[in-house]
């Protein structure tokens, strides 16, 4: 039914006149205003970042300067409950650390990780997917026996790997020192096939559409063909897939963490926390470990709506 | 006619294309690689200034003999030589560069022919910045401007992105792209096939004009006669990767030879509604995986005879000044036709 | 109208509105669209893209995808309305007294289901027969439309047949429940020029056997002379012309048939230009008050630009075109002699 796309075009009048009204305008947006959820798992988003960017200025301690802390406040509970401070907001854990402050710290850490890797998976994997898509044959058939045969592990446990590598490589003090980058590395490598395999399919499709001809009748070379033309047209599908990632990414961060072969104890991030404070749900002290939960869980949860929402809102333009 | 040396002369072109299954399973199902013949032996020369036209049904090839000229497949045999100069022997991009610049091409398919994220004025610009002829910015803008204007388009229409035009408009903006670079040839992949009837005429009298002012050659693929009596000097007719018949058009279709041409011709459907008899069309185009033995025609044709089975025919000088490939016509069996078509 | 008017029209359309609603507002894709269908005859409803063709063809047989609704109007086959039936008996008639064949064969036929099982449940659905009569009646239908080995081929799969023979088969699905309509929407477009010519010699003939009237929804105005009783020329969602094809063809009356016949390529004649009709069809969004066709018009006037007309008879013809106002309307008939 021709006309029925034709009104939907014609519905989708752009006389708009700047780009910043045009996406005001634009359906996506449309459909970002009209979600109540989605608006709210934005702005939790966005406070979790901010939060994790702007700590030092918005905790109301250090908690790993160890000459802020003071072991007389350890232990304490929430400050709504009876025996808290007002100064703990969350209350204190064994060493006398605010838990607050903990966890806006340690979100730093996990965001790092989480943003990190989602960044490097990207850059390998739609890197991998248009090369493979576009150039086919052999090379194709190479990465994609790759892929699938590290999709055939699970992806915590090729980080595990990684990281256990890269453990018996360098000396304690230097992987200390670089866990955060190993952690990076290890998650971001273990998370590039989702990428590759859907830039590959829409690279596949799109070398075939004639602009792409076009441009080789010209006379680029195909490395210009394929970054100038083809990777703006499969992007769409690739943000979709790095918002729910780096809710995985975190995930994974803290799970390592938590089982002690993550960020070391100096940096903890937020599954550091859980784990440390998972020694204590049991004699009481249940703060320690559920508020950093609750923010691992509220975060992870944020993101991974605001990428639904996207997928969705996205969806009738990825062709 | 053609003064001089013809600007482009293809020589026995051909392209097969391997449809096997993939290794694997070839080796476990003991099947043979299958080989598609697209293009099987096509050979033609056009003129400075003229347009030839390919036509055929989906299948016959035409559309990989625009892509093997264009350079985007490598015939598997065969030479095509660009004012003399063999392209076909050329490899690598710095050598094809100077040539490149000189032929462009239009496609069938006006959503899919233009990024869809680039603005309209740097789809325009590509050609001129990949072949680096114009370094001056404003120079090039001007340049831009210049080029919306000759395909009836305005200049501020260059801020636009290609969803902001209809299918006639984004033809005109892929016309405008093909002439930034100065060529002196394109090849015209169906571009009116995706078009409402008044706006293929539009892009047609544009067309005409642009070969007129600026001394254009086309290769024309269609599969519309109508759009191919209209536009073309000569016109080649091709079925299962060979051309038929070649001949100057109006003489074709005022006096078909082959008789795939003549089957064509009546499939045309009857606007002026002058009642004229059909010879009822038989059967459908074969498998091109699969075709018949001898003359691929034979099992649609009213003339084939144990010849025409056996052996396949050359393209032959007809009597009228056209070639055919067609035995029934080399041993003059057929009887000559009177179409409706206006006279050669 | 012109025509055969023993009895009352096998299909009678009146008014007929087709709005989608959007976020911009509402837009209306077919605007007062009145026509009739006489038992056994073809009409053909032309029109370039836009211009509301297939969605007058989907609306009368209640395929219009939501948000699209019929907002006004009303739809008549043999004298009962069915443009506001609700969807259980909509199903019934369609199928059973409206058959459907549509452009692309590929997906008009389900791939996982055999030609035969198709046929057969459409028949045992709409009929009152038993599996084997079904079975009979279907390989009947194949060999009528020319499927070589029907009784073999039935037990096929869409598949393994080719473009021209698909579309064969959903001629023969379309017509196994004997309705006495069918609506075509475009069912030669992506055939070869040559099987073409086959599928519409075909349906014509069948629909002519069966007694079914045809409704042949197409861009290809080529299509419709050699198919076509009468046509309707369809610009913007509105009517610009009916009548008698030949009329139509050898003497349009609207300036946009006018233009439309002209554009159209021939080869009976060599001519340097086509005629060219400037700008496009207005999108719907942006409809001119008036005659929609107005901004393009080679002849326009005044009163064009401010009020829309109605189908006015011509000649054999009827054409919304205030050129053809009735002969007692002095005043604008003096404005298009000056304007």
């Amino acid at each position: 039914m021709v006309e029925v796309s034709d009104v939907s075009a014609a519905s989708a009048e752009a006389n708009a006149p700047g780009a910043l009204r045009r996406a005001y305008d634009s359906d996506v947006f449309y459909s970002f205003r009209h979600s109540p959820i989605t608006m709210l798992a934005a702005l939790v988003t966005l406070l979790g970042f901010l939060g994790a960017i702007f700590a030092p200025w918005l905790a109301t301690q250090n908690p790993f300067d160890l000459r802020t802390l003071s072991l007389m406040d350890a232990n304490l509970p929430p400050s709504w409950v009876e025996g808290g401070e007002a100064k703990y907001l969350f209350g204190t854990d064994n060493q006398g650390r605010d838990v607050f402050s903990t966890i806006l710290y340690g979100s730093r850490v996990s965001l790092l990780v989480g943003v990190g890797s989602v960044i490097l998976a990207l850059i390998l994997g739609v890197g991998l997917g248009l090369l493979s898509g576009y150039v086919g044959g052999s090379i194709d058939a190479f990465i994609m026996r790759v892929a699938d045969v590290q999709l055939s592990f699970p992806a915590i446990l090729i980080a595990l790997l990684i990281d256990g590598i890269t453990r018996a490589i360098l000396p304690r003090e230097a992987h200390d020192a670089a866990a955060v980058y190993v952690l990076i590395l290890s998650i971001g490598a273990s998370g590039w096939v989702q990428y590759a395999r859907t830039v590959r399919g829409s690279t596949m499709v799109e070398k075939n559409k004639e602009y792409v001809q076009a441009a080789r009748v010209i006379g680029l070379h195909p490395v210009a063909i394929m970054l100038r033309h083809v990777l703006p047209n499969v992007m769409g599908p690739v943000l979709v897939i790095a918002t729910i990632h780096l809710a995985v990414a975190i995930i994974t961060e803290a799970t390592l963490s938590f089982l002690g072969v993550g960020v070391p104890p100096t940096q903890p991030s937020l599954g550091t926390l859980i784990r440390i404070g998972n020694n204590f749900l049991f004699s009481g002290e249940w703060w320690i470990t559920v508020f950093p939960g609750a923010a691992l869980v509220i975060m992870v949860l944020a993101v991974n709506l605001l990428g639904d929402w996207l997928r969705d809102a996205l969806n009738p333009k990825l062709r | 006619m053609a003064d001089g040396a013809p600007l482009l002369s293809v020589r026995d072109i051909a392209r097969s294309f391997d449809v096997s299954k993939s290794f694997l399973a070839r080796m476990i199902e003991r099947q043979p690689r299958v080989l598609l013949k697209a293009v099987d032996g096509v050979s033609f020369d056009i003129a400075r200034g003229q347009t030839l036209s390919l036509v055929g049904e989906s299948g016959c090839g035409k559309s990989t003999v625009a892509r093997l000229v264009v350079g985007l497949y490598r015939p598997s045999r065969g030479s095509i030589e660009f004012e003399g100069v063999n392209v076909t022997a050329l490899r690598r991009r710095a050598d094809l560069a100077p040539i490149r610049r000189r032929f462009q091409m239009i496609f069938q398919d006006p959503y899919a022919s233009l990024n869809p994220r680039w603005r309209v004025r740097d789809i325009i610009a590509e050609p001129i910045r990949a072949h680096k002829l114009m370094q001056d910015k404003r120079e090039l803008g001007k340049r831009v401007d210049e080029l919306l204007r000759l395909v009836r388009l305005a200049p501020a229409d260059g801020e636009k992105y290609p969803h902001e035009f209809s299918g006639g408009q984004r033809q005109r903006i892929s016309i405008a792209r093909a002439l930034s670079s100065n060529p002196e040839f394109l090849v015209c992949d169906e571009p009116t096939s995706a078009l409402d009837v008044s706006v293929q005429a539009q892009i047609l009298n544009l067309m005409k004009d642009l070969q007129r002012e600026l001394g254009l050659t086309y290769l024309f693929i269609s599969h519309n006669l109508a759009v191919v009596f209209h536009i073309s000097d000569r016109v080649g007719v091709m079925y299962l990767g060979r051309i038929v018949e070649l001949a100057e058009s109006k003489q074709l279709f005022a006096r078909p030879q082959h008789p795939y041409t003549r089957m064509l011709l009546d499939a045309i459907p009857d606007l002026e509604m002058s009642g004229r008899g059909r010879t009822p069309v038989a059967g459908e185009v074969p498998n091109p995986l699969d075709p018949p033995t001898g003359c691929t025609f034979h099992p649609r044709c009213p003339w084939a005879n144990e010849r025409c089975r056996r052996e396949e025919p050359a393209m032959k000088p007809t009597p009228s000044g056209a070639s055919a490939a067609c035995h029934a016509v080399e041993e003059g069996r057929i009887p000559t036709l009177k179409t409706g078509a206006a006279p050669a | 109208m012109t025509g055969l008017r023993s009895n009352k029209p096998l299909l009678d359309v009146r008014n007929l509105r087709v709005e989608f609603p959007t976020r911009r507002g509402t837009l209306v894709a077919v605007d007062d669209v009145s026509f009739h269908i006489n038992a056994g005859e073809v009409l053909g409803v032309v029109g370039e893209s836009g211009a509301g063709k297939s969605l007058t063809g989907a609306a009368i047989i209640g395929l219009l995808e939501p948000p699209g609704r019929i907002a006004g109007g009303t739809v008549r086959l043999e004298g009962q309305r069915i443009d506001n039936l609700p969807a259980e008996q909509l199903r019934r008639i369609r199928g059973r007294q409206i058959g459907a064949v549509f452009q692309d064969p590929l997906t008009s036929l389900d791939p996982l289901f055999t030609v035969g099982q198709q046929l057969v449940e459409t028949i045992t659905t709409h009929l009152d027969l038993s599996e084997t009569q079904a079975r009979d009646r279907a390989v009947e239908l194949l060999r009528e439309v020319g499927i070589p080995g029907a009784e073999r081929r039935i037990d096929h799969y869409p598949h393994q047949f080719s473009g021209g023979m698909r579309q064969r088969v959903v001629i023969a699905l379309a017509l196994c429940a004997q309705p006495r309509l069918i609506i075509a929407d475009e069912p030669t477009t992506a055939l070869d020029v040559s099987i073409q010519a086959q599928i519409i010699t075909l349906l014509k003939r069948l629909c002519r056997d069966h007694g079914a009237a045809v409704m042949l929804v197409t861009h290809d105005m080529g299509v419709i002379a050699e198919t076509a009783d009468r046509v309707a020329v369809m610009y913007a969602g509105r009517i610009a012309e009916i009548g008698p094809v030949a009329e139509v063809i050898r003497q349009p009356r609207h300036p946009y048939t006018v233009g439309l016949m002209g554009s159209i390529p021939k080869i009976d004649r060599a001519v340097e230009r086509l005629v060219q009709i400037e700008g496009a069809m207005p999108r719907l969004t942006a409809i001119p008050p008036g005659c929609a066709f107005n901004p393009r018009c080679p002849k326009v006037f005044d009163r064009c630009r401010v009020e829309r007309p109605e189908l006015m008879p011509v000649g054999a013809n009827h054409a919304a075109c205030w050129l053809h106002a009735p002969s007692s309307d002095k005043q604008t008939l003096a404005e298009a002699a000056r304007g």
